[in-house]
């Protein structure tokens, strides 16, 4: 197209009609490329979405507590043997508890409290402690350094993700004088200036100002509740720690964005926390647990061991049973099968299994396996089946098309020398097509690993704690973990459940990397 | 002494025994056939490794058989003798709870953790244990005495000239046939148990009430009235067609018509793991994220419209899961569906069509819009066909994010119900098979099945005439 527009043409009006011909030329190629451009955002906006909430819980914070394993409460006389040790979680988690309330003695003081501070630790989360003196009873008497996730609307609070906060460093305070019922007058010239811009920006755009923010001061292990604020003076109300840690400080503001009561986590608790973070107890780590610990109803604990076992084992017994069904019936199909109306309805039926809704299967499977043989609900050997037999169509498909494939001199090269028509595809055809039927297996498989929907219906959705030790246990998959955590209301589900996706995408990806690879290594053009 | 051989863990001795028959019968005809080919004079038909094979054959199939037969039938034989033999004590029980008593007999068994139960209960699991263990016992020496025939009795056939391969080869053909024939078992089993369990359904509700019925509350109120949930499916798979649709069609054109080779390379694998992606991961985003912005912006809406004064109440439900919202995200899990097989059927439209297109003076555009889409035209139906199955049948996405109260509404806001969902519901939780309940679910399953296949097979039709047309 050199040539410029109006040189084609003959008169202005057909110049005109050419233009606008290029016009809509343009502009189809546009929707065209806005197309592309849409579903790739999508999936973009997908994975960043994923990836940012599986992110914030990769990691964790947990707490150290240094406490002495006093034979008296974790193993009192009758009671002693290790079976009885690994099962005392009360014993071990009162020793934790009381080690809060040593070191935040106000907690004590009434009943509210005592319930807050015990918030800290989810009892549960002291049985590695107790299985490890179990197994090492010599560590009884001896003092040691328990380590226990926070409780997870803490542990979102100091992600910053839970309860927005606005931080503000205050000016230098000068002096702290007692006030009536307990509380103090902090003083410092200008000290509050900056705050008081915060709050005014903070209070800005909210619906009701009735309910007034919550201002924490703090400094080092210590924290006060801020009311009265002005400019150079403000009431404070200690919530933990010494008051005489605010004289001569540059204490730290903090503007809760949110009303006490409409907070999981109360006032107390931060200061509590801020203190323990202060202390250097608090420590953000890895959080391994996500692939050691099973199901649990507390976040913090819950983990995905028992859904991965879950879902190898219900996958062994899908690739056991839908591989070598699947590739023996594709050679029938491809190699033998003479062309009659049996094989064409096989044919039939193969293209529309394919093709049915999972959840299909899934009633299949209720009303074969389960109601008329009688096998176990949630067992990974019948989520196997029902998997396998709606992966094996497609393990059909793909291993037709890779015996296809297999030129048909090789075949005859095979026959020619005197072999047996069985020989010449077992010895030949199919060790030749073995990439391309792996690879098309394996696909299958991947499919199988993500489904959800058939294993709800045949009783895999069931809170499963312990790990499968066999296909016949009670068991729960990936996915299915995927959906019953994202039914939970608490907001800590929402990275884990993140985080467990990212997880099962890692699998899907290993094994679509094996099928690059295989292809790349094996695949050959005749 | 009996009671401990109902301990055996029978599933995988039965497995070892099945492996070691196996072996031995392969080897000891092996042997067989070379002590033959050392005394024989000439050529033997067959080589000793197929003799091997024929006498494996002839010693695993009965075995095999035995074993099958154990794993369906044991139980329910014991049961039926253990049920028998009960004190008259028991006949006050009903099935359900004799069925649920016997099953915790069985798990006693299984620990052997009787301990802590009464001496009836007790005494029942002994029982139980015993007639286990001679049902057992029984198991094992058929099990021997048939592999031991089956060894005997084809290992004296072996003989020179018995053509050992053609026997053996025959059979591995019926093997790979009863492979093939798993498919049409399977399609058998989905009628039969959808049938079967719908008859029943409908000697409850008729089919006409349940095809036409507008009220559906399966769950309290024994209502079935199917309308609002084929409505749901319908709503939902519109909008995701309405998503879809033009998104594939659009990305198949400019990938086959615009797009560079090496932009094509990149794109398509791209665009297919949309396929990939598990149901439940979208089902969390739109939980998550698409849902909450929807009902965001229908609450602005109606606040914005009573603002103008053109309504004195909000005319969007904006309800926290809707059906636009499990539309929307379904149509994005579509997309690949429709632009894969609409890329392969405008890739097989002839080159020369479009050559003699642009030697008419068409701009590439209306070669594509007056040519190459008209000429793949039965081809792009099919693939949306497909699409609106595969949209019909979705479930994890709709049980996530679409809701469940069954309505007939026209607002996309509101929350809709759908086929799988209400499967869904009726299925998890305690389920009986005598409930109408639960057999509601499979005659839900019998229409989302019927209207599946229908799309399947039509879509199929329509792409094999389009192939024909060009090849």
């Amino acid at each position: 197209m050199s040539k410029k527009p109006g040189a084609l043409t003959t008169s202005a009006a057909s110049a005109k009609h050419l233009k606008r011909r290029r016009a809509a030329d343009g502009r189809f190629r546009y929707y065209g490329l806005s197309a592309i451009v849409v579903a790739l955002g999508a999936l973009a906006v997908l994975a960043v979405t994923i990836g940012s909430q599986a992110m914030s819980a990769a990691s964790y914070h947990v707490v150290s507590y240094e406490v002495t394993l006093d034979p008296a409460v974790i193993a009192p006389e009758g009671a002693s043997r290790p079976e009885d040790i690994s099962r005392n979680v009360d014993g071990f988690y009162s020793l934790v508890r009381d080690n809060l309330l040593n070191t935040f003695p106000e907690a004590g003081a009434d009943r509210n409290s005592r319930r807050e501070v015990s918030d800290f630790v989810t009892r549960l989360a002291v049985l590695p402690t107790a299985r490890l003196v179990a197994g090492n009873p010599e560590l009884i008497g001896s003092r040691i350094s328990v380590t226990a996730p926070l409780n997870d609307d803490l542990d979102l609070y100091l992600k910053g993700i839970g309860v927005r906060e606005r931080k503000i460093r205050a000016g230098a305070i000068s002096s702290v004088e007692p006030a009536p019922e307990g509380a103090f007058q902090v003083s410092g010239a200008g000290a509050f200036n900056g705050l008081l811009a915060g709050l005014t920006v903070a209070n800005e755009g909210r619906k009701d100002d009735a309910v007034q923010l919550d201002v924490l001061l703090t400094s080092g292990v210590s924290t006060g509740r801020l009311t009265e604020i002005s400019a150079d003076t403000a009431h404070l109300e200690l919530l933990t720690g010494r008051v005489a840690d605010f004289t001569e400080s540059a204490p730290t503001a903090r503007i809760i964005q949110s009303a006490e009561s409409e907070r999981t986590i109360s006032n107390k608790q931060i200061a509590w926390t801020l203190a323990l973070q202060d202390m250097g107890r608090i420590k953000r780590a890895p959080r391994w647990t996500l692939l050691t610990n099973s199901d649990s109803t507390y976040p913090e604990l819950a983990g995905g061991l028992s859904a991965i076992v879950g879902s190898l084992l219900t996958m062994l017994v899908t690739a056991l049973v839908a591989m070598p069904v699947g590739i023996l019936a594709a050679v029938y199909l491809e190699e033998f099968a003479p062309r009659n109306r049996v094989t064409e309805f096989i044919e039939v039926n193969i293209n529309n299994l394919a093709a049915v809704p999972s959840i299909v299967f899934g009633l299949l499977g209720a009303a074969l396996f389960i109601n008329f043989i009688g096998m176990p609900r949630s067992a990974p050997l019948v989520g196997g089946l029902v998997l396998a037999l709606m992966t094996f169509p497609v393990v059909i498909i793909a291993s037709r098309a890779a015996l296809k494939s297999v030129p048909p001199s090789v075949r005859a090269g095979a026959l020619a020398v005197g072999a047996s028509q069985m020989q010449t595809v077992f010895h030949h055809v199919v060790p030749l097509a073995a990439p391309g039927i792996l690879t098309g297996a394996i696909l299958g498989m991947a499919r199988a690993l993500g489904e959800t929907a058939p294993l709800l219906l045949i009783g895999m959705v069931a809170f499963v704690g312990d790990v499968p030790k066999s296909p016949m246990d009670e068991s729960t998959v990936m996915p299915v973990l995927i959906f019953s955590w994202s039914n939970n209301a608490e907001r800590a589900w929402e990275p884990l459940t993140a985080a467990m996706i990212v997880i099962l995408l890692a699998f899907l990806l290993l094994m679509n990397g094996l099928v690059v690879f295989l292809r790349r290594k094996y695949e050959r053009r005749w | 002494m009996l009671q401990q051989l109902g301990q055996l863990p029978m599933g995988w001795l039965l497995i070892a025994l099945i492996a070691v028959f196996g072996s031995a019968a392969f080897f000891l005809g092996r042997m067989r056939a070379e002590q033959l080919l050392e005394t024989s004079t000439g050529r033997m038909h067959s080589r000793p490794n197929y003799h091997g094979y024929y006498v494996a054959m002839f010693t695993v199939v009965p075995v095999v058989l035995i074993a099958v037969a154990y794993a369906i039938f044991a139980e329910d034989l014991m049961r039926s003798q253990l049920t028998r033999e009960l004190p008259s004590s028991f006949d006050r029980l009903s099935p359900a709870e004799l069925q649920s008593y016997l099953e915790s007999v069985r798990m006693a068994a299984g620990t052997a953790a009787t301990s802590g139960a009464d001496r009836v209960f007790q005494a029942i699991t002994n029982r139980y244990l015993e007639l286990r263990g001679v049902m057992n016992t029984a198991t094992l020496a058929l099990l021997g005495l048939l592999a031991a025939g089956g060894i005997f009795w084809s290992q004296r056939r072996l003989s020179q000239n018995f053509r050992a391969r053609a026997v053996v080869e025959n059979g591995m053909e019926l093997v790979l046939f009863l492979c093939a024939g798993v498919a049409i078992a399977t399609t058998a089993g989905i009628v039969v148990s959808l049938l079967y369990e719908s008859l029943q359904f409908f000697q409850v509700v008729s089919v006409w009430d349940f095809l036409t019925g507008t009220r559906w509350n399966a769950q309290t109120n024994a209502e079935f009235g199917a309308l609002p949930l084929f409505f749901g499916t319908f709503m939902i798979a519109l909008i995701a067609m309405l998503v879809a649709a033009p998104i594939g069609l659009f990305s198949a054109i400019f990938l086959s018509e615009y797009a560079s080779p090496k932009a094509r390379g990149w794109i398509k694998p791209i665009l297919e793991i949309l396929a990939g992606i598990p149901t439940v991961v979208y089902g969390f985003f739109a939980l998550l994220v698409v849902a909450p912005a929807i009902r965001q912006m229908a609450v602005w809406f109606n606040e914005s419209v009573i603002q103008m004064g053109l309504a004195s109440e909000p005319i969007l439900a904006a309800q926290p899961t809707s059906a636009l919202a499990a539309g929307l995200v379904m149509g994005i899990m579509v997309i690949p569906f429709v632009s894969s097989l609409s890329d392969d059927v405008i890739n097989a439209v002839p080159q020369t069509l479009r050559d003699a297109a642009y030697a008419l003076g068409a701009t590439k555009s209306e070669t594509v819009k007056q040519v190459v889409v008209p000429a793949a035209l039965p081809g792009i139906i099919a693939a949306l066909l497909l699409a609106v199955s595969r949209a019909i049948g979705e479930t994890m996405i709709v049980v996530m994010a679409a809701g469940k109260s069954a309505r007939i509404s026209m607002d996309p806001t509101s929350d809709l119900t759908t086929i799988t969902v209400q499967i869904v519901s009726l299925m998890t939780g305690e389920t009986g098979f005598d409930d109408p309940k639960t057999l509601s679910a499979f005659a839900l399953g019998l229409v989302l099945f019927i209207v599946t296949l229908i799309f399947n097979i039509v879509a199929l039709r329509v792409v094999k005439k389009y192939r024909e047309k060009y090849e």
